[in-house]
């Protein structure tokens, strides 16, 4: 056998050192490894040998093909590594180049605020309840215990429309007409709250709205109590507000519950902010809707929407709730 | 209403502590503090001093030099804008390095080159009145003998009496008429704190014949009719302690007359009138209601026309001569030459009087006290010899015989108060005994009967009547805080209903499109809908606040309009606007209210028809709404040859297109606006939501691309219903891949280009199966839609 084996692979260590291309190692392999490099022409001449010297020329040719094939795919992985390298780094992008940006619009704010406050409220077992805009002065007033010449009614300084009698139709001054509603055609026992859009005549400015938003709860059962309204009134501004925020109860007058109170809520500083108003549902609107008194209690209790957005964003004028400036509505 | 500390101490001299302490005790009883001064905090500097010359300031007309002597008998020069005073008079006076209430430091300064050492102080810049016109002239304040007495120097706040006074502003409720006087808070906070109320005795009347007389024609009007004739009356200035204590609490003085009339009602919370005698004739009133028409010429020198309704206090010649607590007529006025003075005190029927405030729109301190029901019991009797006295004092003097007259007072039965049901209310657990305590501190008499109470409500509490009130009366006594907190024990899931839900998922649709949700205020300016394209028909508002919005809505689209115009006049990008919100049709002549609906709009400025159309599809996909069609037509207010109705499970349920640019224009709109408006309500509470399970085919598809030239009058709609008819089961996917007008398309046709994938759930198509149907899809275009295939 007249092949030299160190000199096979030196020879083709050369080759695949000069080999810079995937290609031209995949030349050099062939070359070395084909069928016509000098290991397949030794191979083919094992034949001649006697067995005891094919068996070891035969070993040897092996052996010196492993080294040729190791060899090579080494030089090989070199030049993959390095051509992969070289392809990503022609890829390179600088990802702090934003030319498209993708857009995400925006709930508004009060909507946001709204649907915090029903989850916190349906977690407690309340039911979501809605009803018109435009109502009618028993359900706005009278069924409310509020009558025709009720002092209390100028308080709610009432946008009226013009339809029917004067002033026998108007846009709802609080949410309350959903409890008239609910209790109308609901048995009980009743657990809802009722947010929604109400209305007044206050000039926009920075503190008020002609149209604003506001929820009120309710619960007519068996048994319910003045504590249970003050332990509710509790559960709820702690889960809303946090758990280190404290609640008290004041009384107070609303011609559609008896007691009555307005309730608020503790701040950082110790002082106390009035946050809505709250009481026993009054026996003559449980009657008015057709519910027994003398079985079913109840209480109610209702405060702003809007109001606790601008409290939450320290908003420094409300009438951004209804410009609709995307520059606001996208800051939340 | 506002409520002096030592005033109230009139009345329960053992009210004491720390004010902050007990405004909490007030609000915590239902008379919230709305703002507290303690008189005289910060006025340690100011002292008196007095005034030893006048001179004009040499280079200024507006100011003068005023030379004072502030106790270290050194006359200092001051410059001062006011001219009230008088070489002697006693004046409040801030030396240097005072700091008064408002922050303000005085300092040693020139004033047009001459100095001012300190300053003269008005009662409103000590914050001692509304009186800011002129210096506070303190002998004419105490009397000149007190002033005398009162050493040059000395803090002012000793002088005027006022350390320790505190003046709280109470908002009093509509049931709580009582405590529309300082004794009435007086009675609550003495009950709170456990110390002794009662009032003063104030001289009683002589009996006797009276001169004048009353008489109670309508005894529903007037529960009672008290009067007194005072003769010897000088109408002239009051005393400077009343001044000092009306100013104190809201009032201006006018004179001794009308003073004492105020301080008697602030006090006593009994409203009062006054007439000159020698205008009623023989003294003789008659109470009635109007007649309709009625007319009376107010004091206020307004004519008035009355309403069967109201109240009259009528003269011996039936001429009404005042309306029934509300205000007195002009021609029984009280003058400076008035000597004789008839005095009323009345009680009367509190809706009577809230009907005739309302209509007239008169408003006073004294109608809105007997509108909440003021006492008709012995505080009445007190008030009238409580101003007796006060004018008593100042020389004259009554006649002898008080007209006592009757009509229908509120029932005041005792009634039986459950305490079972009290506790069963409030969640307490208080014994019977305990209640009637509560309530008695109050004033109302209550007697234990075994577990119930017999209780009489008192005189001065109008609205209080039933068991529910007397409840509330153990509460507010009890307190509020004390009452144990629970929650109900009723077990109920909560949840949103099905209509909540998917709004909220139209929403977050929404949103994830990149839409931002506005919510424009409802109302809308008149001819805001025409310039729509819209019916005219809007729900008008009887007493807008502003003709812009006094019109209800019967679109978004107006409100959208007006948004997208205001954010591009504010110069910002991508204005992709939406909203749910409520809208009012005009509804049937039979029906009590408006036809009200929940509307979604979608505005997306800058885009056209088929941005929304996609929109519309997006949400068709979340909400699975069934049979999603456009049925093309123009639509009020869109442009129109670019709308459509949309149409959901054969019903029209609103429009998509894109505005009338006439009318984007009109809104000062720029561009064009895709809008997309439906009736939400309707959608969500129709049929949708259904979905079914589809497998998922594991088979190899096949796609095919086919374009048609299709005539303009044609729509895609009809040639996609075509394929996917024609393609049947085997087709899974068709969809518009491209439009194409031009060269090769016939001038009134366009190419549209589709994307065809074709599966089965079982096999894999062959290609004689895919050729068949692809020829079943062609013939069925063609045949049905004037098409051709490219």
């Amino acid at each position: 056998m007249d092949l030299n084996p160190q000199d096979l692979l030196a020879e083709a260590a050369a080759a695949a050192d000069a080999a810079t291309t995937l290609d031209q190692i995949q030349a050099v392999t062939g070359q070395f490894l084909g069928k016509k490099g000098q290991l397949s022409e030794a191979k083919k001449q094992l034949g001649a040998l006697d067995p005891e010297a094919r068996k070891a020329a035969g070993q040897e040719l092996n052996e010196t093909r492993q080294r040729l094939q190791d060899l090579l795919d080494a030089r090989r992985l070199v030049l993959q590594s390095a051509e992969r390298a070289a392809q990503l780094e022609g890829e390179r992008l600088d990802l702090t180049e934003r030319l498209t940006e993708l857009q995400r619009g925006h709930l508004h704010l009060v909507t946001q605020a709204r649907d915090r406050l029903e989850d916190v409220f349906v977690g407690m077992g309340y039911h979501v309840a809605e009803g018109p805009e435009v109502e009618t002065a028993w359900y706005n007033f009278e069924a409310l215990n509020i009558p025709e010449w009720h002092p209390a009614r100028g308080s709610f300084d009432t946008i009226f429309v013009e339809m029917g009698e004067p002033e026998s139709v108007m846009l709802r001054s609080h949410t309350s007409p959903v409890q008239i509603r609910t209790m109308e055609n609901q048995e009980p026992p009743i657990y809802i709250v009722a947010p929604g859009r109400t209305f007044r005549t206050d000039t926009a400015d920075a503190t008020h709205l002609p149209a604003f938003n506001q929820i009120e709860g309710l619960v007519v059962d068996r048994g319910v109590t003045m504590g249970d309204l003050a332990g509710t009134i509790d559960a709820f501004v702690k889960a809303f507000f946090g758990g280190e925020v404290k609640s008290r109860l004041r009384p107070s007058y609303f011609p559609f519950t008896e007691p009555s109170a307005e309730f608020d809520i503790s701040r950082a500083d110790g002082s106390w902010l009035e946050l809505g108003g709250c009481g026993m549902v009054h026996p003559n609107v449980l009657r008015n809707c057709g519910i027994d008194p003398d079985i079913w209690q109840g209480f109610a209790f209702g405060f702003g929407i809007d109001r606790l957005a601008v409290m939450r964003y320290q908003l420094d004028d409300i009438r951004e709730l209804v410009n609709n400036d995307v520059r606001f509505l996208r800051q939340f | 209403m506002k409520v002096l500390l030592s005033w109230l101490r009139e009345f329960a001299p053992d009210i004491d502590g720390d004010p902050v302490e007990l405004g909490e005790t007030l609000s915590a009883l239902g008379l919230a503090v709305e703002e507290m001064d303690i008189l005289g905090e910060g006025l340690g500097d100011i002292v008196v001093a007095r005034v030893l010359d006048l001179n004009p300031h040499p280079d200024a007309d507006r100011i003068q030099l005023v030379s004072v002597d502030a106790g270290d008998g050194e006359a200092l020069q001051v410059c001062c804008g006011a001219f009230n005073m008088a070489v002697g008079d006693l004046i409040p006076f801030a030396p240097i390095g005072t700091t008064m209430p408002n922050g303000m430091e005085i300092a040693r300064r020139q004033m047009r080159g001459e100095w001012s050492n300190g300053m003269c102080c008005s009662a409103d810049e000590i914050g001692l009145g509304a009186d800011s016109d002129g210096i506070m002239i303190l002998n004419q304040l105490i009397g000149d003998g007190a002033a005398a007495d009162a050493p040059l120097g000395a803090p002012i706040v000793d002088v005027l009496g006022l350390e320790g006074d505190v003046l709280w502003d109470l908002e009093v409720n509509a049931n709580r008429p009582d405590a529309l006087s300082v004794a009435g808070v007086a009675r609550d906070l003495a009950a709170a704190l456990g110390v002794d109320f009662s009032f003063p005795e104030y001289p009683a009347l002589a009996a006797g014949t009276a001169l004048a007389s009353v008489e109670i024609v309508d005894p529903t009007l007037c529960g009672r009719f008290l009067a007194v004739v005072l003769r010897n009356v000088t109408v002239g200035s009051s005393p400077a302690w009343l001044v000092q204590r009306l100013e104190a609490l809201g009032q201006r003085s006018i004179n001794n007359v009308v003073d004492i009339s105020n301080y008697v009602m602030l006090e006593l919370g009994q409203p009062n009138h006054t007439y000159d005698l020698n205008l009623v004739p023989d003294g003789r009133l008659r109470v009635r209601r109007a007649a309709e028409g009625e007319t009376i010429t107010t004091l206020d020198d307004v004519d008035r026309t009355l309403v069967a309704t109201d109240g009259v206090i009528a003269n011996a010649d039936d001429v009404a001569i005042g309306i029934a607590g509300v205000m007195g007529g002009a021609s029984t006025e009280i003058s400076e030459a008035t000597t004789d003075v008839l005095l009323e005190m009345a009680w009367w029927d509190p809706p009577s009087i809230s009907r005739t405030v309302k209509r007239l729109q008169l408003r006073s301190e004294a109608s809105s006290r007997y509108q909440r029901g003021a006492d008709w019991g012995d505080n009445m009797d007190r008030a009238l010899r409580r101003f007796v006295q006060l004018l008593g004092e100042m020389g004259a003097v009554a006649d002898p015989g008080v007209i006592d007259e009757r009509g229908t007072t509120p029932d005041r039965t005792p009634m039986t108060v459950c305490s079972a049901k009290v506790n069963g209310l409030l969640g307490t657990d208080l014994s019977a005994e305990d209640m009637a305590g509560h309530l008695r501190a109050i004033g109302f008499e209550a007697t234990v009967d075994g577990d119930d109470l017999l209780v009489t409500v008192p005189t001065w509490r109008w609205d209080t009547a039933t068991e529910t009130d007397i409840a509330e009366e153990v509460a507010r006594m009890y307190g509020y805080a004390n009452i144990v907190r629970t929650v109900p024990r009723g077990e109920q899931a909560g949840g949103l209903t099905e209509y909540q839900a998917d709004r909220r998922r139209v929403r977050e649709v929404l949103c994830g499109l990149g839409y931002d949700e506005a919510q424009p205020l409802p109302f809308l300016a008149p001819g805001d809908l025409e310039r729509c394209g819209l019916p005219d028909d809007g729900i008008v508002l009887t007493n807008p606040l502003d003709a812009e919005e006094s019109v209800l809505r019967t679109s978004l689209l107006p409100g959208q309009l007006k948004a997208i115009a205001y954010n591009q006049s504010h110069r910002n990008g991508r204005i992709e606007l939406f909203e749910i919100g409520h809208v009012y049709l005009p509804s049937a002549d039979d029906q009590e209210l408006p036809d009200e609906r929940e509307y979604l709009a979608i505005a997306l400025a800058g885009s056209e028809a088929p941005a929304a159309v996609a929109a519309l599809h997006a949400l068709s996909t979340a909400l699975a709404l069934p049979n999603l069609q456009l049925r093309e037509g123009a639509q009020p207010g869109l442009h129109p040859t670019r709308s459509a109705s949309v149409v959901i499970a054969g019903r029209e349920r609103g429009v998509v297109g894109e505005v009338d640019p006439a009318v984007a224009g009109a809104y000062g709109v720029e561009g064009r606006v895709a809008w997309l408006q439906i009736d939400l309500g309707e959608v969500l509470s129709g049929p949708h939501g259904k979905r079914s399970y589809d497998r998922v085919s594991k088979f190899p598809s096949s796609d095919i691309d086919l374009a048609f030239s299709v005539p303009d009058t044609v729509t895609a709609a009809s040639v996609e219903g075509s394929i996917r008819k024609a393609g049947g089961a085997l087709l899974v996917r068709a969809e518009l891949f491209d439009v194409y007008r031009g060269p090769g398309v016939a001038d009134d046709a366009r190419s549209l280009a589709y994307r065809m994938r074709f599966q089965a759930p079982d096999r894999t198509l062959t290609d004689d199966e895919v050729a068949a149907v692809r020829q079943a899809i062609i013939d069925q275009v063609q045949s049905k839609n004037q098409a051709t295939l490219r």
